[in-house]
């Protein structure tokens, strides 16, 4: 936790503070959201019998929370902070900086208006309608115009590999967003794709799962590029991995989204072809994962003491995890099984919850102190509870989700000495209930850590400048 | 598909493998310029990189994954080419089920080495199960009724596809008729329940009223006889005033109401002198029949489910009002 912050370089480090807190915001409400709908599956009249709390429009608005509001402030905290110091210069664009921060919060809360009044392109997490869709885009020109200024502008003579991958993400993520939400208005909150059929839905899934590849992955490989080495203390693995595994991964990311339409009628080739570059995807994957957990090589120990480390190591073990199982499930004959069950629901959590949810808090913990001049967070012990209660809640969801997701793709398939179906829908639904149940369980515990982030982290905002000092651990 | 955008697909597909194989023997070599090990010897708010060589079984398994790509690639096709092994997984580019099935016969007859999955697996499971519902089908629904196991089947075969809108007990709900009591719209023996089934009905004659009854008071007055017309106490003016415009009604329902299945008419006009409501028995919902109509349909099934099936569903439903 030793982090020196006397520079010569006057940072913007009001865009990050901002960011960073409310990342731990939308953090709460985004899972807490999640929670609901989870509850409500389990007690259906939890809707309280109004069509703004029912589930078809409070699922995309936990979604929408989660990635866009707690994952992407992540993002523009962390990358507006790591890029000023790799490159040891301000960040470009003045008020411009500002501008994305209060632009990015009105998308947020435009969407949770617009979400439960039912207002929605039904694209998935491409929700929002037109008009908000091209305030994203002025905003997110506006955060690539920021970035990539003082990318130009910076002192140093090579640009560090944790901006390749926010480099890399947000031009992506631009181009993703634009051409996913090509659409003819037909009023002022309704519009309609300009693809037609097949051709929407790949272009959908070629959004969605970049949405997944470069936002939920990139990005945050970028968080971990710079977080990990400077938590353990410790030089990074390999320069050489860096650079092979980063090109293998953004040029075979774009092309895996028609894994999400096998067996539809999308062409053969496009299926194959979406399947073959997710499998060839798997190594330049766990390229990161490597290069991140080697980098604790002769700091092991650390993790015996610092939750933080944990947080960010443990995440990278989940980021392996679901870098395995994401490839495994593109094979067409293993898709078979788990599409439209839970497992997809538990793979992408063991993702959202385990890989980015994870090392975002880990870099906020990093982050709030040196933000708001400690040397620590206010509390080491809360952080470490939060630690345990993020990831017991993270095992029972996607334990649960895995369970129920295998046994529901085993139900609908089984059938009689007749040919007839063993099972009707209704029945592995009646038997999904107890893992719906898991998985409730699971969402409160990890809703209950983010509010002890947040408690932790006013009481690290609101101490005195510099009373907390960080401890010397041997 | 043009071959321009063959080409297009050629060229990316491959160009993406290409780049990552060429990337990946770029930095199998140690193109840095210091020890492998060493600190690259730049330095970024304090962060260093080391020039580690990449892990030996980690490039080895990319690599594998590069070739196997190619050798699936080869196997399953690409763009315009359906691969060395012709398979596809159903017939594309085929508009309607007859060309559809005319083109299955042509492949599966003559064996052309084109492998269409779909099709495969459908002549597999129908060599397999076919005879045990052709048996059943060259038996009566009346004989099938009385057969546990073959009620069994159609119960399984109802519960998947029609429990949907009747009900996984059958007794519907509303807007969709309960089949287990004796009230039918179209009728109850076993012929009847069959063609229902195969191909389907769709209530038509029952349109939006109003108009026609001289607007809101003529709905009112029409909805007070209708529930007369089952023993409720209703208002006795609006009911005298109601049944003399019920002359328009009686083309279907029959002058007393009782239904068209009573006149031996097949357009599904329910009998209003019962207890049972398709759409509710209340005076709102009543009211709202007269007044905007229902156009209740049943979906023909015989091209989904086939005449064997269909006959077996039949025998179950039939069963259900058997005492």
């Amino acid at each position: 936790m030793t982090q020196s912050n006397t520079s010569a370089v006057d940072y913007n480090f009001d865009v990050v503070r901002q960011f960073t807190v409310m990342t731990v915001i939308w953090g709460i409400v985004g899972t807490f959201v999640g929670v609901l709908i989870a509850a409500q599956l389990i007690w259906p009249a939890l809707n309280f019998d109004t069509p703004w709390l029912t589930y078809s429009r409070l699922r995309p608005l936990h979604t929408n929370a989660v990635i866009f509001a707690f994952g992407t402030s992540a993002l523009f905290a962390t990358s507006y902070y790591v890029v000023q110091r790799t490159c040891q210069t301000r960040l470009f664009g003045g008020k411009l900086a500002a501008f994305t921060f209060w632009g990015w919060q009105a998308v947020i809360v435009a969407a949770a208006i617009t979400l439960p009044l039912g207002y929605t392109t039904s694209k998935e997490y491409a929700e929002l309608e037109w008009p908000i869709d091209i305030f994203i885009a002025v905003v997110w020109i506006s955060y690539a115009i920021v970035f990539f200024g003082t990318l130009i502008k910076r002192k140093t003579s090579h640009i560090y590999v944790a901006n390749w991958f926010f480099g890399g993400f947000i031009i992506t993520v631009a181009v993703l967003h634009i051409g996913n939400s090509m659409a003819i208005p037909v009023s002022a909150m309704k519009s309609y794709s300009i693809y037609p059929g097949a051709i929407d839905a790949m272009m959908q899934w070629w959004y969605g799962h970049n949405a997944v590849g470069f936002l939920l992955t990139a990005g945050f490989l970028g968080i971990m590029y710079y977080f990990v080495p400077k938590q353990a203390e410790r030089p990074v693995y390999s320069y050489r991995l860096s650079i092979v595994h980063f090109w293998a991964l953004v040029s075979l990311y774009i092309w895996a989204g028609p894994h999400h339409l096998h067996f539809t009628a999308l062409p053969d080739w496009a299926q194959s072809v979406g399947m073959v570059m997710s499998i060839v995807l798997f190594l330049p994957s766990w390229g990161g994962m490597i290069n991140g957990i080697m980098t604790l090589s002769g700091a092991w120990h650390k993790l015996r003491y610092d939750p933080i480390l944990r947080f960010l190591i443990v995440s990278l073990s989940f980021y392996g995890m679901s870098t395995f199982e994401g490839p495994m499930m593109a094979i067409k004959s293993v898709n078979a099984l788990s599409h439209y069950t839970d497992w997809t629901i538990g793979h992408v959590h063991s993702g959202a919850l385990g890989w980015v949810a994870m090392v975002s808090i880990g870099a906020m913990y990093h982050l709030i102190p040196v933000l708001f001049n400690q040397g620590r967070m206010y509390s080491i012990r809360l952080i470490n509870i939060h630690f345990w209660m993020h990831t017991a809640g993270i095992i029972l969801y996607i334990v649960a989700m895995w369970i129920s997701g295998v046994m529901q793709g085993l139900m609908w398939r089984a059938v009689n000495t007749d040919g007839t179906l063993t099972y009707s829908f209704v029945e592995s639904l009646t038997a999904s209930y107890p893992f719906y149940f898991i998985r409730f369980l699971g969402g409160v515990l990890v809703v209950a850590g983010f509010l002890l982030m947040a408690y932790n982290m006013f009481k690290t905002i609101g101490a005195k400048d510099g009373s907390l000092q960080a401890v010397a651990e041997a | 598909m043009s071959s321009f955008w063959n080409i297009w697909i050629w060229v990316l597909t491959l160009g993406c493998l290409a780049g990552c194989f060429i990337i990946l023997r770029y930095c199998l070599k140690n193109f840095a310029g210091v020890e492998e090990g060493e600190s690259m010897g730049h330095s970024f708010d304090g962060i260093e990189e080391l020039n580690n060589p990449l892990p030996k079984w980690w490039s080895n398994f990319f690599l594998a994954t590069i070739i196997w790509a190619l050798f699936y690639i080869a196997w399953f096709g690409l763009g315009a080419w359906t691969g060395i092994s012709g398979w596809r997984s159903s017939n594309q580019g085929i508009l309607n089920i007859a060309e559809s099935k005319a083109k299955t016969a042509e492949y599966l007859a003559k064996d052309s080495g084109v492998l269409v999955q779909y099709d495969r697996e459908i002549a597999r499971a129908n060599e397999k199960y076919g005879p045990i519902f052709d048996a059943y089908a060259a038996r009566s629904i009346e004989d099938l009724a009385t057969d546990a196991e073959a009620l069994k089947v159609g119960q399984r075969l109802f519960i998947q596809n029609c429990a949907q809108c009747h009900g996984s007990d059958a007794r519907g709900t509303t807007g969709f008729p309960n089949l287990a009591d004796k009230d039918w719209l179209y009728g109850g023996t076993p012929e009847q329940i069959k063609e229902t089934i195969m191909h389907g009905r769709q209530a038509v004659g029952m349109m939006a009223w109003e108009d026609a009854l001289g607007g809101e008071q003529g709905v009112k007055d029409v909805a007070a006889y209708v529930i007369s017309l089952s023993g409720r106490s209703v208002n006795a003016d609006l009911a005298k005033a109601g049944k003399a415009k019920f002359g328009i009604c009686a083309g279907c329902h029959g002058s007393d109401g009782q239904g068209s299945l009573a006149l031996g008419l097949p357009m599904g006009a329910p009998n209003l002198s019962d207890n049972v409501w398709l759409y509710g028995g209340s005076k709102r919902a009543i009211e709202e029949s007269i007044k905007y109509g229902r156009a209740g349909v049943m979906p023909p099934w015989s091209n989904i489910l086939g005449e064997e099936k269909v006959h077996v569903i039949s025998a179950y439903v039939y069963s259900l009002s058997q005492d």
